[in-house]
């Protein structure tokens, strides 16, 4: 892990409705980092990751990825989404009128890439020989580990999931979070996981907890 | 390197998994263009045939000269032959004779005859020479010989040397077919003889009708034309080629532009079904296209993917519309000809134009309202919010976006604007948009008017006795923009239907008040052929009048005269008229002045509404008549309403007529019996007369019921194209029902879980369908009397110069009302079937 920072919070503060969410939160996430986002629900993890993800603006401070400062320009949100970021969600958001393979290989073909790395993406994920399958043949985990091939195949700099387990049972949960991890690790990416479960956020390098005051350390996750 | 693999991989994609919705729009695009396509082609083929026909009469002409009435004296072909630069003249008498009508036929067909100078003709009109057997080479001067053309001896079945019987008047001409005219313009029933015997026999001695002239090399026509017309004076014409194609093209023009936006309305009802089937199919995808934005597609990409999705659909529907446009068109000619119920291209075969610039425009028309109707849906998928749009529920915020209330105020305010406005060329323009506006402010305002309706329901009625109703009402009130978009079929088709069928019911009893009133004699008396000059003699008219059982006989007399060599003929009719009580005798619309207001050396005339808008003869208003002796002061002393000549038409006292002209011939008679005189013993007594014969004897319920059937059959294709427009209309209103069941297939199968049966959400729906159906039926007809009113007193008037009284068809609308409300409640029940036959405990596992 080195310590080059691939995303900048620079005293970010956003409101909704005359409510405050977040209030001149700070944090630098360096390369190669995997973090877990804990907090009480309303608290604003997915607010945060929208605004990381460049999905909203912040009403003030200063978001950096990969050194490259997000600002209200929508085309230049997109480009730097489509180039450094990944994503992964707790509702899976495949398409469901594509084959597994052309999920996979969309951010290759938004980013121009070949798409020669689709088909190992999802072997990687245990789905070989299931590429030309559509969404509605596969269970909920098959349907994450899809996704989790999506976020990765164009090897962005950060991966952003969003209660990646939420929809799944304990057992393929935990199989879930496992290939999450080792797959971010193999692609040598940093990663955010906002989470409810205490599982999951195990098995994270660091947990943080997202309360009023910020971002505050909790306990260590995974440092492997 | 693969930028175009994801928009065809989304495309596939999307069309595999909604064929039918693909194929329905598709469907709505191709019967729009098809049918504007061949209604503009059929027209065009009609105008383009009557022109060369037309054209083909003038040969290689430079100048046609004629008077402003159908005959002049020939004492004129002289003088014009000696005149400076003039190479050739060439008299024409042009006749228009009576042929034995054929078994079925209603009324007596007829025949036009050029009386030609063979020698003349030769250097401008050589295609009118007849070509005689090769052992009777002077059966062109000769007096009983008469040329047809291929389409005259088929359509009479005679050939060389046959007998024709021809009727003038009372009299009739027996001549021998000598030959044919080979090189007749194809499809055109003509006959030609010589001139001399043609004014011999049909009693035009010294008269002719045209003269062509030929002018020589050099000579600038129109000084040519100004110098001769001022020596000529106003009672001659002199037109030129490109005039009398004008004049083709105008006497059709409004009927033509009326038939092409009508035909376009299934196009417009088209674009408002891909507006709502692309609405409905960004908001079930909308948390999909969200994906897209995160994962990086721009929103310019992903506007033009759906402009794209849109513009394909558009692109096969043009295609192939353009095609069925043709086949129709064909077919149409092939098995109707070129009138499309108007009368105004009788006996003319075309062939079928192919015009590349016609239709790559329509392709382009219809293409560009599938990416008009797209355009929308699709700004708004790519401009939503993304982190809410990933979330389920969100379509009810895209739908926040496309309600636009303010626009819906403008459209109607700028719409009812434009009612006041003028016509352009002629033409209801401003009227026609005020329907377009008037119909998108309705649909526009939609939304906003289901919401206030449904809420206010909701108040009112009590929903605690029943879940249904609950789920129904609320749904209808707190999503009513969902709910709106179905809606706007049933607005779009019931609409059209009720502002038609208001518009034909008010000009149909209007044709029918206007018969009773012009038609108040017990018989009505003409000769069997039609538009003839000499109808009936002094001495005819005398026998005619002497009959013991006629209590009164009222002569008329009728001619075409030109007043404007760019419009149709006027038609002047002589008779004897009430001075102080017109509307006795006219349908007066305008208050007209009294004999105390006239003065003395004024003669008096009544002119038809056509004639104040096309020639600003206004009551109380001087004119002069080229006709008439030019010194002659008319004075327009009423306006009278004239549904059976749209061109314009004079009224004359026959007296003033007879004075001024000293033609004492007459063309109709309307004759009163006596009380107690049986009416089947005067026509058989009539019939009995030495002419009788020639007689068409008609009693006024026979021309009423005549014109009432020509009425309905130049609506058949009215109705047709409104019955296609209707049908479009409903086709969008399964479309948007069977999407908007799709985007809920997650709320059925949720409604399953907690306990209700597939009967209860079936009989949900096709309630909710009906409860909206009845509410877009209210409010469509509401529109339609407002289009209705546009029709009749913006569009018709403007278009055709007459006005109408206003009747709604109560009964007719209510069958309509019924009939669309139980097919949008089954179109309904039928979708839902659809939608609740899936699996329910996927149905809400589905993330999409």
């Amino acid at each position: 892990m080195s310590h080059t920072p691939i995303l900048e919070l620079h005293e970010i503060s956003k409101a909704y409705m005359n409510r405050q969410i977040l209030s001149g939160l700070s944090y630098t996430l360096v390369a190669g980092e995997y973090v877990a986002i804990m907090g009480d629900s309303g608290v604003g993890k997915s607010t945060l990751l929208n605004l990381i993800a460049g999905l909203d603006i912040p009403d003030s401070g200063e978001i950096r990825v990969s050194g490259v400062g997000l600002s209200a320009d929508d085309d230049m949100a997109t480009g730097l989404r489509r180039k450094y970021l990944g994503f992964i969600f707790q509702a899976f958001h495949v398409l469901p009128h594509l084959t597994l393979l052309q999920n996979v290989s969309l951010p290759l073909l938004l980013n121009g890439l070949p798409l020669d790395r689709a088909p190992i993406m999802l072997a990687a994920v245990g789905l070989q020989g299931r590429e030309q399958d559509f969404p509605y043949q596969l269970s909920g985990g098959e349907l994450q580990r899809v996704a989790i091939a999506r976020a990765l195949v164009h090897r962005p700099r950060l991966i952003l999931a969003d209660e990646p387990t939420g929809n799944l049972d304990p057992d393929t949960a935990q199989e879930i979070l496992q290939l999450i991890r080792a797959e971010i690790k193999a692609n040598d990416a940093s990663a955010i996981i906002v989470t409810h479960s205490h599982t999951a956020a195990a098995t994270a390098d660091k947990i943080l907890m997202l309360n009023r005051y910020g971002l505050t350390s909790a306990i260590a996750g995974n440092p492997e | 390197m693969n930028l175009g693999v994801l928009p065809r991989w989304l495309l596939l994609g999307e069309w595999r998994a909604h064929r039918l919705q693909g194929v329905v729009a598709v469907l709505a695009i191709m019967l729009g263009v098809a049918l504007g396509f061949s209604v503009h082609l059929i027209n065009t083929a009609a105008v383009s045939e009557f022109s060369a026909a037309t054209k083909s009469l003038s040969g290689t002409s430079d100048l046609t000269l004629h008077a402003v009435q159908p005959a002049f004296d020939e004492s004129l072909y002289p003088k014009v032959v000696q005149y400076d630069g003039v190479a050739q003249a060439s008299p024409v008498l042009e006749i228009i004779a009576g042929v034995p009508a054929k078994s079925g036929e209603t009324r007596n067909p007829v025949l036009k005859i050029l009386g030609l100078d063979t020698f003349r003709a030769a250097a401008i009109t050589p295609d009118l020479l007849g070509t005689p057997a090769d052992d009777r080479l002077f059966d062109t001067l000769a007096d009983d010989a008469i040329f047809l053309s291929p389409a005259a001896m088929e359509w009479l079945d005679v050939q060389e040397g046959d007998a024709l019987q021809l009727n003038m008047g009372t009299k009739t001409v027996t001549l021998r077919v000598a030959g044919g005219l080979v090189r007749a313009h194809a499809g055109q029933r003509i006959a030609v003889m010589d001139i001399g015997a043609a004014q011999w026999h049909f009693d035009h001695i010294g008269l002719l009708s045209r003269i062509e002239l030929k002018l020589h090399q050099g000579i600038n026509h129109a000084a040519f034309k100004k110098v001769l017309g001022k020596e000529l004076g106003s009672s001659y014409l002199l037109t030129e080629s490109k005039d009398q194609d004008a004049r083709v093209r105008n006497m059709s023009r409004a009927y033509r532009v009326n038939l092409n936006i009508l035909a376009l309305v299934a196009l417009f009802t088209g674009a408002f079904l891909i507006f709502s089937g692309q609405v409905l199919s960004t908001i079930r995808r909308r948390p999909q296209f969200a994906l897209l934005r995160v994962l990086g597609m721009t929103r310019h990409q992903l506007l033009r993917q759906l402009l794209l999705e849109g513009g394909l659909l558009g692109t096969v529907g043009s295609l192939l519309g353009v095609a069925l446009g043709y086949l129709l068109a064909a077919m149409a000619l092939h098995f109707y000809g070129a009138d499309l119920g108007a009368g105004f291209f009788p006996e003319l075969e075309p062939s079928l134009p192919f015009s590349p610039m016609a239709t790559v425009l329509f392709c382009i028309l219809g293409i560009s309202v599938t990416v008009l109707g797209s355009l929308a849906p699709a700004w708004e998928a790519a401009h939503a919010h993304l982190a809410p749009a990933l979330k389920s529920g969100s379509e009810y915020s895209a739908l926040t976006a496309l309600r636009f209330p303010r626009l819906a105020g403008l459209c109607l305010l700028v719409g009812v604007i434009f009612t006041q406005l003028p016509p352009v060329f002629e033409l209801p323009v401003f009227g026609y948009l005020a329907i377009v506006l008037l119909l998108i402010g309705g649909m526009v305002a939609l939304p906003s008017l289901s919401g206030l309706f449904f809420s206010a329901l909701l108040r009112v009625i009590d929903t605690r006795k029943g879940i249904l109703r609950t789920l129904i009402l609320t749904r209808l009130s707190n999503a009513s923009s969902l709910a709106a978009i179905a809606l706007g079929g049933v607005l779009a088709s019931f609409s059209l239907m009720v502002a038609m069928a208001i518009m034909v019911a008010s000009f149909r009893l209007s044709v029918d008040n206007w018969l009773t009133q012009i038609l108040p004699a017990d018989l009505y008396l003409r000769t069997i052929a039609r538009q003839d000059m000499r109808g009936f003699t002094p001495d005819e008219q005398q026998i005619i009048a002497a009959h013991p059982d006629i209590e009164r006989i009222d002569f008329m007399r009728s001619i075409q005269i030109i007043l404007d060599p760019a419009r149709p003929a006027v038609t002047l009719i002589a008779r004897p008229i009430d001075r102080h009580h017109p509307g006795n005798t006219l349908p007066i619309v305008q208050d007209a002045l009294l004999p105390g207001d006239i003065p003395s050396d004024v003669i008096p005339i009544w002119v038809s509404e056509a004639m104040v808008d096309l020639y600003a003869f206004k009551p109380g208003e001087h004119v002069v008549l080229p006709f008439f002796d030019p010194s002659r002061q008319f004075v327009v002393a009423g306006v009278w309403r004239d549904y059976g000549r749209q061109f314009g038409a004079i009224q004359i006292q026959l007296s003033d007529y007879r004075k001024l002209t000293g033609d004492n011939h007459v063309s109709d008679a309307a004759l009163w019996i006596k009380t107690g005189a049986s009416t089947e013993l005067t026509i058989s007594a009539l019939k009995n007369l030495p002419f009788g014969d020639m007689l068409e004897i008609s009693r006024p319920n026979q021309i009423r019921e005549i014109m009432l059937t020509l009425f309905d059959r130049s609506f058949a294709v009215t109705y047709l194209l409104e019955l296609i427009a209707v049908g479009v209309g409903l086709l969008g209103v399964a479309a948007s029902f069977s999407a908007q069941t799709l985007t809920r297939i997650k709320e059925f199968g949720m409604l399953r879980h907690i306990g209700l049966s597939r009967q209860q959400i079936h009989r949900m729906l096709m309630l909710e369908g009906g409860l909206l159906a009845g509410f877009g039926i209210a409010i469509g007809f509401i529109f339609g009397v407002g289009i209705s009113l546009i029709l009749i007193f913006v569009v018709n008037p403007q278009s055709f110069h007459w006005t109408m009284q206003l009747h709604i068809p109560w009964i007719w609308l209510l069958l309509m009302a019924l009939a669309m409300l139980s097919t949008a409640a089954l179109t309904a029940l039928v979708a839902s079937r659809h939608a609740v036959s899936g699996d329910v405990i996927r149905a809400v596992r589905e993330d999409w």
